[in-house]
């Protein structure tokens, strides 16, 4: 397996350790190993060249701030770079239109066909409206039938192009139906080409011509490698497409290919395909395919929103405490209401590396947050006095306390535990370096 | 034959001329001493050409050694020298997993591999070939899943005149193939082609699935199944190692069938696997009709990845 780029940057720190500037230097170390993440997830190396370069110019412009390490630093415009190719944030495609048609379009295998049907469904749910399926891949065998079989499955009205074999005549049929029975979404599916067949995408040109798409979907598979970035370039050269549709991503592929794709095309992804059910298809979520291509999960956004969530003098107040070994219940109270800040633990354990993996759906995240939700709970029932001096806290106190929060006295057992822990933890943090002891904490 | 992948190969490869293939292009045919920048390009377009990044810095390394051991001086060398490794890596590939040659009838063959790589398509040119070369032939429509996949096995079967077991769409795959087996037996076919459904590694109750095809092929015919061929598509990035790794772990892969080698992907990948599996090509796919399957060439591909306008 190859390491994550936080692993990487991990060791290029170590090097600079005591060393709070960005120089040429460090800058070249972090950005050869942030290469060779990219590279390993299989972003074009074009791409990645063109990517480097922007990064360094960025960072050797960038006020050097005493308080980060080199490495750090790289991370964060590096992620913010990755962020402006793979776009800030979820695109919610416009389906109006009279009727809107949208054209699927890409390589042999990439899954339009599938994400066609899967596309009629999440529109016909998420946004109401009417869409018909128009089975148009007159080359390979059987593949109207996968469509309409699917269409059936969905309960989405699909035409029946059997009995035809050219493209363009389907296309005009397709038109007047939807014209006549008011169909809202025309989803228009093709069949799969190389994009050097040249007589090939000249049909799909004239599709264009004949059906006026306001969405044309380059469908790619998020297992591609180096060939992305000419098979994205060739297809948008040619026709302009105005969105990708990113096929295969409940596999373990890294999809650098998405990296590729957008920069080549300069176009949002805006649906990922996650499995083979009708029901396998989300809008695309560019901060976690970030996280992904740098197998880092998307730590940033948690620094970021860990430090949104502490209230700055609240911080300071902590710091001061845990300086002095003062740190008590109160203060723990506030950190678990910070934390809760940060949005359901759910999110924030999707955005921490390896984490979204390890984690079921539901299941095991529900009951931490549950069990937080509790540990609050039982701070909450204590009198101030009990917080700021949780040693007073005896027996008939905490039976006292367990019934006041619904908890059981065991339940606080486990909490005074947790918090012995942690005073201890930061007994040994108090005698570090004020400047680490910050970053620990997410303020600095 | 040979020639007929290079020139498809060629018109691929025609328009894959990036920047940095175009410089390491110059790096070979310029004359005088290896520098450091030319053995950077060499890694570059090798991983352009998705051989990956451990392989290609690996294969660099062990050029800067020879360098420094004063076996390699040249940029006029450099080129053979990469060319060796690459066809003693592939070639050690194919002595470590020789082909089952013997003759059990019916010999049976399992295609399998990830969604959308050309199984359905691979299974109707293989039967084509080997009819052919003489053999009676049986495809067997194990993709029960996919919808309209069995249509699409039928109107192959239909175009290349062979017979085909199927079931209805839901069936047990594994049952598919007993029917297949067990009438192949019967009619004394030598050779039976069970094309799989599509299926992601990462997903194990399918991947148990093709476990359960493999237990009832081995246990109705002797050595079966005689071959695995995983189908791979070219354009595949490195995600193909995995690929090969997990299906091989599950139904014990035999071989690679490279598809889509007509498009503008060169398929490097496969280096990484007979690198890191040992585990060798059999056949390209270059194009979506019958007679679009050619027996592998080790050299062809090499020369066609290291292409640059010599
Ligand atoms: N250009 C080109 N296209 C190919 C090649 N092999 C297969 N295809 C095309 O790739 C597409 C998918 O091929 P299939 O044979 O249906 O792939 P599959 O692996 O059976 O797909 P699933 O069963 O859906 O997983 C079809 O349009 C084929 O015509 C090839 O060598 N070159
Ligand atoms: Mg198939």
């Amino acid at each position: 397996m190859l390491e994550s780029l936080q692993e990487r940057l991990a060791r290029v720190t170590k090097t600079l350790r005591g060393e709070g500037h960005l120089t040429e230097f460090h800058i070249d170390a972090a950005l050869r190993e942030i290469r060779t993440a990219l590279l390993g997830a299989d972003v074009s190396v074009d791409v990645v060249a063109r990517f480097i370069e922007r990064v360094r110019r960025q960072a050797l412009g960038e006020e050097v701030l005493s308080s980060v390490t080199p490495a750090q630093m790289v991370t964060r415009i590096v992620h913010e770079e990755l962020r402006m190719l793979l776009g800030e944030k979820t695109v919610d495609l416009d389906f109006k239109g009279y009727p809107a048609v949208v054209m699927m379009v890409g390589l042999q295998g990439s899954g339009k066909t599938t994400n066609a049907a899967k596309m009629a469904c999440w529109i016909k749910e998420k946004k109401g409206l009417f869409p018909l399926l128009v089975p148009a891949d007159t080359s390979r065998p059987a593949a109207r039938e996968q469509l309409l079989i699917l269409g059936e499955q969905a309960g989405i009205p699909t035409i029946d192009s059997r009995d035809m074999d050219d493209p363009e005549e389907i296309a005009r049929k397709a038109l007047r139906e939807a014209s006549i029975k008011g169909y809202q979404v025309l989803i228009f599916d093709t069949a799969g080409r190389l994009h050097i067949d040249d007589e090939l995408m000249g049909q799909l040109q004239r599709l264009k011509g004949i059906l006026k798409p306001k969405h044309i979907l380059f469908v790619a598979d998020a297992m591609t490698g180096q060939d992305a970035v000419r098979s994205a370039k060739a297809f948008h050269e040619q026709l302009d497409i105005t969105g990708v549709v990113l096929t295969k991503l409940d596999g373990d592929a890294r999809g650098g290919a998405a990296l590729s794709v957008s920069e080549v095309v300069g176009r949002p992804i805006v649906f990922a395909g996650i499995g083979e059910r009708l029901g396998d298809l989300e809008q695309f979520h560019p901060d976690r395919m970030a996280g992904r291509i740098l197998g880092m999960g998307d730590v940033l956004t948690l620094v970021e929103k860990a430090q949104n969530a502490v209230d700055e003098s609240k911080a300071k107040r902590l710091e001061a405490k845990m300086r002095k070994n003062r740190f008590d219940l109160e203060d723990l109270r506030d950190q678990l209401s910070s934390l809760k800040k940060m949005g359901p633990l759910k999110q924030v354990m999707e955005m921490m590396p390896g984490m979204d993996k390890m984690m079921p759906t539901g299941g095991v995240n529900e009951a931490q947050e549950r069990q937080l939700r509790r540990m609050e709970a039982c701070i909450d029932s204590m009198t101030p006095r009990e917080r700021r001096h949780p040693q007073i806290l005896n027996g008939s106190r905490k039976k006292r306390v367990a019934k006041g929060s619904g908890t059981s006295v065991e339940e606080i057992n486990r909490l005074l535990r947790q918090y012995g822990q942690m005073r201890k933890l930061m007994k040994r943090l108090g005698k570090a370096d004020p400047r680490q002891l910050k970053r620990q904490l997410g303020i600095g | 034959m040979a020639g007929a992948f290079v020139k498809k190969l060629k018109r691929g490869l025609f328009m894959t001329h990036t920047e940095f293939l175009e410089k390491v292009g110059e790096t070979f045919q310029r004359t005088g001493p290896v520098e450091p920048q030319h053995l950077d390009r060499l890694e570059t377009a090798l991983i352009a050409a998705d051989a990956g990044v451990e392989l290609s810095m690996s294969l660099v390394d062990g050029l800067r050694d020879e360098i420094r051991k004063g076996r390699l001086t040249t940029t006029e060398e450099l080129r053979p020298a990469v060319r060796r490794r690459l066809l003693e890596l592939l070639q050690a590939a194919e002595n470590a997993e020789p082909i089952d040659l013997s003759n059990e009838k019916p010999r049976v063959t399992l295609l399998v591999g990830v969604n959308g790589t050309g199984k359905t398509t691979t299974a109707a040119k293989l039967a084509k070939r080997r009819m052919d070369n003489g053999a009676t032939v049986l495809l067997a429509a194990a993709d029960t899943f996919r919808a309209a996949a069995v249509e699409q096995l039928q109107v192959w079967a239909r175009r290349v005149g062979v017979p085909l077991i199927h079931q209805h769409q839901g069936a047990d795959p594994a049952a598919v193939v007993y029917d297949a087996l067990a009438s192949a037996k019967s009619k004394g076919f030598d050779e039976v082609l069970v094309d799989t459904a599509g299926r992601l590694h990462t997903h194990s109750n399918l991947m148990k699935e093709l476990e359960k095809v493999r237990k009832v092929a081995s246990r109705e015919v002797a050595g079966a199944p005689h071959e695995v061929l995983l189908v791979l598509d070219a354009t595949t990035g490195s995600n193909g190692i995995e690929q090969a790794q997990r299906f091989g772990a599950t139904v014990g892969v035999s071989g690679v069938v490279l598809t889509k080698l007509d498009g503008t992907a060169k398929g490097g990948v496969i280096l990484a696997i007979a690198d890191t599996l040992g585990l060798p090509v059999r056949w390209v796919g270059v194009g979506e009709d019958a007679d679009d399957l050619l027996p592998f060439d080790d050299e062809d591909l090499v020369d066609a990845l290291l292409e640059v306008e010599a």
